[in-house]
């Protein structure tokens, strides 16, 4: 997985409540589209009119956000499925760091597993940090992880051990397949326990 | 000492080893699998040229693709019929049972987890599709993935998780004829809003719920990722017990007894707390009918529409200040794993009994597994749903959320027993009123959305 050290990039505001994961990626494209592919359905229901045409309105058709990296979202963002294919598909279209007042819980997994920062701050602060990213004369956010820190000064919580993972581009399947050891004695312990979980 | 909850003591039993910082490396007992989550983690499994741990400890079944149009035998398009297939292989590969496409077992994960007895009181159970948190109505501690954790999970039978907080949710007195178990839990989720659970395993008590019976059980826990919750759990007792007698993969004889002596340590402690607390008056409600698009847009169905959200109202084509009541539907949706079940069907079929569909309604009813379907026509459900125009179906998530190409026309509306009237889940532009299964028969027969208390005799 790709590591996240610092990230220097255009923020882009999208302040909606409640953005389920449907409204991230339609369940038709989790069924066949590549995930590399994913990227071009991120949001489509909003960034696409009837007709195919881009929606100008979309704050990632607007020219200045075009190349945004980091999204400002409103409450409970990634509400809904379990479909990783939300990240995939955010993540898709560059975006490696979202900052929001609260998430979906298996959305906020999900980023992990992915190389994504989700950042939760109180609703003030989000809204602050939005208001800077749609001023006019706007710069480019900077998220410093080993820091915590966006912009140098807002700072951010995140577990040790999502951070450690995020940093070196750890991947979790990795890390508990070294546990293996301790996997099999749990098991073997918990069959003279509970032995109707087990097949004979 | 204070007493410890239910939550606590499942998890205490499951923790391989302590990560640091409240994250631990829990067991998973119980693992399901569907074909549109389950193929990709077993994808990337073969990618990474790994083998899966613990192939006993899965089942799967087959739901979100398949067709349900009657008789249909599988997808209903190449590229499902390819991922149905691709699941189906790579399950054989692994060992892993698959109740397939016509075969008894074969159904809606969340139904027939339960329905076969796989899902048990004290377990872990995972599943690759936000809705497991129904399974914790039998006391299991069981919450949604996605494909990574559920590569994990093949990988590892494990997953990393930090302990959530706890909430109890506490329905008192008994709610009144019409009034059932979806009608409870959308409202609170209306009460408390879908961001009031985030971060929280809830679990569910009081007189109403102990009056449950499993499928209603079942039914409320399916709603926790609705209220931000991914898990929702009703200690166990005699009905969890009588329900799982007998069933498949239950334990059997002395296996039973040491099960069972197990289960009846787990309900939390009297003294135990709970770091947040609601409590919903049941005997003062209403059936709820949702009127926006997140399920906290409930209101009772002798309500208004409030105005507070005018752009769910644009989508959902409503006036604030109209009754909700009286509101014309062109589709009606009986299914989903949150309300397909037999007494689902029951309930339903006694609202139609004797009484068409409207004209311009086109009603549907899919049971939520193969087993299901088969006990409803013993009864002869189907028949009663088929002489007042009603489609009769095959089991599936149909259109719940249409990944099977089940849905609803843009611009239509669609009264449905489902758990999700987000923008464009059940479609394009299609407009979802969730309700309870007597509800949705009620609306089908009237045409419009309307109080089923005036249905019950
Ligand atoms: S019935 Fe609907 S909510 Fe349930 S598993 Fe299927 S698609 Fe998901």
């Amino acid at each position: 997985m790709e590591k996240f050290t610092t990230l220097s990039a255009v923020a882009a505001p999208f302040l909606q409540k409640n953005v389920d994961t449907d409204f991230i990626i339609r369940v038709e494209r989790c069924t066949g589209t590549p995930k590399e592919q994913l990227g071009n359905y991120a949001f489509e229901m909003a960034r696409f009119l009837p007709g195919g045409a881009e929606n100008p309105e979309f704050v990632f058709n607007q020219p200045r956000y075009r190349g945004a990296r980091i999204m400002v979202c409103g409450e409970f963002f990634g509400t809904g499925s379990s479909r990783e294919m939300a990240v995939w598909a955010i993540a898709g279209m560059g975006v490696r760091c979202l900052i929001a007042p609260s998430y979906g819980q298996i959305f906020f997994s999900n980023c992990f597993q992915n190389g994504v920062l989700p950042i939760t701050l109180p609703a003030a602060t989000v809204e602050a940090l939005a208001r800077e990213a749609a001023a006019p004369e706007a710069k480019p956010f900077t998220v410093d992880l080993e820091r915590q820190t966006i912009n140098g000064s807002v700072r951010f919580e995140i577990g040790a051990r999502r951070k450690k993972m995020l940093l070196e581009g750890l991947d979790e399947i990795g890390l508990t397949l070294a546990l293996e050891p301790k996997i099999a004695a749990f098991q073997a312990a918990d069959r003279k326990r509970r032995p109707w979980i087990y097949p004979a | 000492m204070t007493g410890r909850t239910l939550l606590d003591k499942i998890w205490d039993q499951h923790v391989v080893e302590d990560l640091g910082e409240g994250v631990q490396l829990l067991h998973v007992d119980r693992h399901l699998m569907h074909e549109l989550s389950g193929h990709r983690g077993q994808l990337e499994l073969r990618k990474r040229g790994i083998r899966m741990r613990d192939p006993g400890l899965t089942i799967g079944s087959m739901d979100h693709v398949v067709s349900t149009a009657p008789g249909a035998k599988g997808g209903n398009a190449a590229w499902a019929d390819k991922m149905i297939d691709t699941f189906r292989t790579e399950s054989r590969q692994a060992g892993v049972k698959v109740y397939d496409i016509g075969q008894d077992g074969q159904g809606i994960v969340h139904v027939v987890g339960p329905e076969l007895g796989f899902t048990l009181p004290g377990v872990t159970l995972l599943c690759g599709d936000s809705h497991t948190c129904t399974h914790g109505a039998l006391g299991a501690l069981a919450w949604g993935i996605g494909t990574s954790e559920l590569t994990h999970v093949l990988a590892t039978q494990t997953i990393v998780q930090q302990k959530p907080k706890t909430m109890r949710a506490r329905f008192d007195g008994q709610p009144a004829r019409g009034v059932t178990a979806k009608d409870l839990i959308l409202a609170l989720i209306g009460k408390i809003g879908t961001a009031g659970g985030v971060g929280c395993a809830v679990e569910y008590a009081g007189e109403a719920i102990r009056g449950l019976d499993m499928e209603g059980r079942l039914t409320v826990c399916n709603l926790s990722i609705e209220l931000g919750a991914k898990i929702g759990m009703i200690a166990p007792d005699g009905k969890t017990y009588d329900y799982l007698k007998g069933r498949r993969h239950a334990p059997a004889g002395a296996l039973w007894d040491q099960a069972l002596a197990h289960w009846q340590t787990l309900p939390s402690d009297a003294g135990a707390r709970f770091d947040i607390e609601h409590s919903i008056d049941c005997s003062a409600l209403a059936p709820q009918i949702t009127w926006g698009t997140s399920p906290e847009d409930v209101i009772g169905v002798d309500g208004k529409v409030p105005g507070n959200k005018p752009e769910a109202l644009a989508y959902m084509g409503l006036t604030a200040g109209q009754p909700i009541a009286g509101t014309r539907v062109e589709r009606v949706f009986i299914g989903s794993c949150t309300n397909s079940r037999l007494p689902d069907l029951r309930a339903a079929a006694a609202i139609v009994r004797g009484r068409k569909a409207a004209k311009h309604v086109k009603a549907w009813v899919v049971p939520g597994s193969w087993r299901i379907k088969q006990d409803a026509e013993a009864e002869g459900l189907h028949q009663i749903f088929l002489a007042a125009g009603f489609e009769w179906r095959e089991a599936g998530c149909s259109m719940c959320v249409g990944a099977n190409g089940d849905l609803v026309e843009p611009l239509a509306r669609c009264v449905s027993t489902s758990n999700r009237n987000f923008v464009g889940r059940q479609g394009p532009q299609a407009r979802t009123h969730l309700a309870s299964p007597e509800m949705a028969a009620a609306a089908a027969i009237a045409g419009e959305i309307v109080d089923v208390r005036q249905f019950l005799n």
